[in-house]
């Protein structure tokens, strides 16, 4: 029995309480952003009408209130991944920014040529451009770990894969086109048993799984805050403190630096030698609020009474003749990505639509993956905590109102 | 018929629908009906990408008009190309470019030109007024 009430979720999520072309909305597009809970909205207000200010360089009273409310987020997150130190904590504009990071100044100070990199099949693009630019740049080899059928990384490659030549295993801990999530910790160990660093791509995992960095001894770990109830363009990277500390900074500005002449610059400790400029604070505030409210709610409430969803999605769109379900892991995140039979997944979304479902179509920014499967794209339905089965009827309704208008 | 008479008529058309059932129906209907484009016109250099689904545009040129013929993978933006084309293929040069198309939005599918949709449609459109274009100037140099 589920621990979660589904009524008083619902309540404090605002924006599911509207029709969308007449029809009461059902958002199943939370892979790509989840809504977010009052208390966020509530946060997000509160620091522009409360203690906006400049952050760390002033002294005056509203310049510390927000140091310490900007401060206090980094604390929650190191909190939240279980990382040894808060100076482990960067602030990103997301995932993609903290791959970039990571390919722009590990990547650029520590990989030479014929130096290999592995990531997946069924990594998004923003875990395979930032690698690809980097081979290009500096000679290395891209390497790429295969699937097989139900979209499980096949692990027996992977670890033939594995030399002394490869430098960084960087692989999503759970897909964003299939749900699959994949088994990390044998990643990053195997990964370090040839001495090369390992990434995992968190974005899809941080409102479902608990992560402790610590027991997984992962190198580093990039999350976004919008896919985890949080506020848009931020997110975080966590970095082993050894390996932040000898990589050089990337961006250049205010912030970042001990001391500036125009004839040598030093620059400044961990965390804040990657976070030059005025940070997005506003945001940052408002993670530590979101990161609270699902503490609050218990990952691994939100995580059962999303499986539940997951189970009865499962069997009741594989019900549905022609419908076929790509990715089917043994274990998987509440992601379900299907195709139908003589209709274009576009056709699918437009028609959902209509209907008030939000779904998302198209080839979800993984198109070697879909290319594995030989589609041009799925259509994917993916849950969060405020989902319900009744939600999961109205989307099969859909469904074959759309085979009726479409076959 | 002129381009703005046959968009009158479309929007005439879509007046007999009171739901979005009607209406998609006629529209998926549309994309049902209208020929697929010749394999050897479905080349690269007629691919209009879209982020969703593909787009194929085959323009020629007849007697100082523009002819159209296009093609989609997904049957709903294979119905609106239909309509794109039938109000503009077969038109003389000058008045494709300075077309105004507001039945898109008179008949209420304005929201599939937006560039949320990355369909294909709104560079498809650009590509046939682009295609006007070339053929008025290659007149005017042989004249």
């Amino acid at each position: 029995m589920s621990q979660i009430n589904i009524n008083k979720v619902r309540e404090q999520f605002p924006i599911l309480h509207q029709e969308v072309n007449g029809k009461p909305l059902v958002y199943f597009d939370n892979a790509a952003t989840t809504q977010k809970p009052q208390v966020v909205i509530d946060a997000l207000s509160g620091y522009y009408s409360g203690y906006n200010a400049n952050i760390h360089r002033g002294i005056h009273y509203l310049a510390e209130k927000a140091t310490s409310a900007f401060e206090a987020s980094r604390k929650s997150i190191q909190e939240f991944l279980n990382a040894p130190s808060s100076d482990e904590i960067i602030f990103t504009y997301g995932t993609t920014d903290g791959i970039n990071l990571i390919s722009n100044t590990y990547g650029r100070a520590f990989l030479s040529e014929g130096d290999e990199i592995i990531i997946s099949t069924m990594e998004h693009h923003s875990n395979i451009v930032p690698w690809q630019m980097l081979c290009e740049e500096k000679g290395c080899v891209l390497k790429v770990i295969p699937i097989s059928d139900d979209g499980e990384l096949l692990m027996d490659e992977y670890h033939q894969m594995l030399s002394e030549k490869t430098k960084i295993v960087s692989v999503v801990y759970a897909s964003n086109a299939l749900g699959t999530i994949n088994p990390v910790k044998e990643i990053i160990d195997a990964a370090h048993s040839v001495g090369a660093v390992a990434i995992i791509d968190a974005a899809q995992a941080t409102s479902h799984i608990k992560i402790d960095v610590q027991s997984l001894d992962v190198d580093f770990i990039c999350f976004s805050a919008h896919k985890l109830y949080g506020p848009t363009g931020m997110g975080a990277l966590f970095g082993k403190r050894e390996l932040l500390e000898k990589m050089p900074p990337w961006r250049g500005g205010g912030e970042m630096i001990k001391e500036v002449s125009f004839d040598k610059t030093t620059y400044n400790e961990i965390p804040y030698k990657f976070e030059a400029g005025t940070p997005n604070i506003a945001d940052v505030v408002a993670l530590k609020t979101a990161l609270e409210y699902v503490n609050e709610l218990g990952l691994e409430n939100i995580s059962a009474y999303e499986q539940e969803l997951l189970a009865y999605a499962t069997d009741r769109l594989e019900a549905i003749e022609g419908l076929k379900i790509v990715g089917k892991a043994r274990e998987k995140v509440s992601v379900i990505s299907f195709v139908m039979d003589g209709i274009h997944p576009q056709d699918i979304g437009v028609l959902l639509d209509q209907q008030g479902i939000a779904i998302r179509t198209g080839h979800h920014c993984t198109q070697p993956l879909m290319q594995r499967f030989g589609i041009v794209g799925t259509s994917r339905a993916s849950f969060a905590v405020y989902n319900t089965k009744e939600e999961v009827d109205l989307l099969v309704e859909g469904l074959a109102k759309v085979k009726r208008f479409l076959l | 018929m002129t381009i703005n008479e046959i968009q009158d008529e479309i929007i005439e058309d879509f007046e007999l629908f009171d739901d979005w059932e009607g209406k998609y129906e006629y529209i998926i209907d549309l994309g049902k009906k209208l020929p697929e484009l010749a394999e050897e016109h479905k080349q690269d250099e007629n691919i209009i990408k879209g982020c969703q689904s593909v787009v194929w545009l085959h323009a020629y040129e007849e007697g100082g008009k523009v002819f159209y013929e296009a093609d989609s993978q997904a049957i709903i933006v294979k119905g609106l190309v239909s309509m794109l084309t039938k109000v503009l293929s077969g038109q003389p040069a000058e008045e494709i470019m300075k077309a105004d198309l507001y039945f898109i939005d008179k008949v209420g599918l304005a929201s599939h030109l937006a560039q949320t949709r990355s369909n294909g449609l709104v560079a498809m459109l650009k590509q046939m007024k682009n295609y006007a274009l070339a053929f008025t100037s290659k007149e005017a140099t042989t004249k």
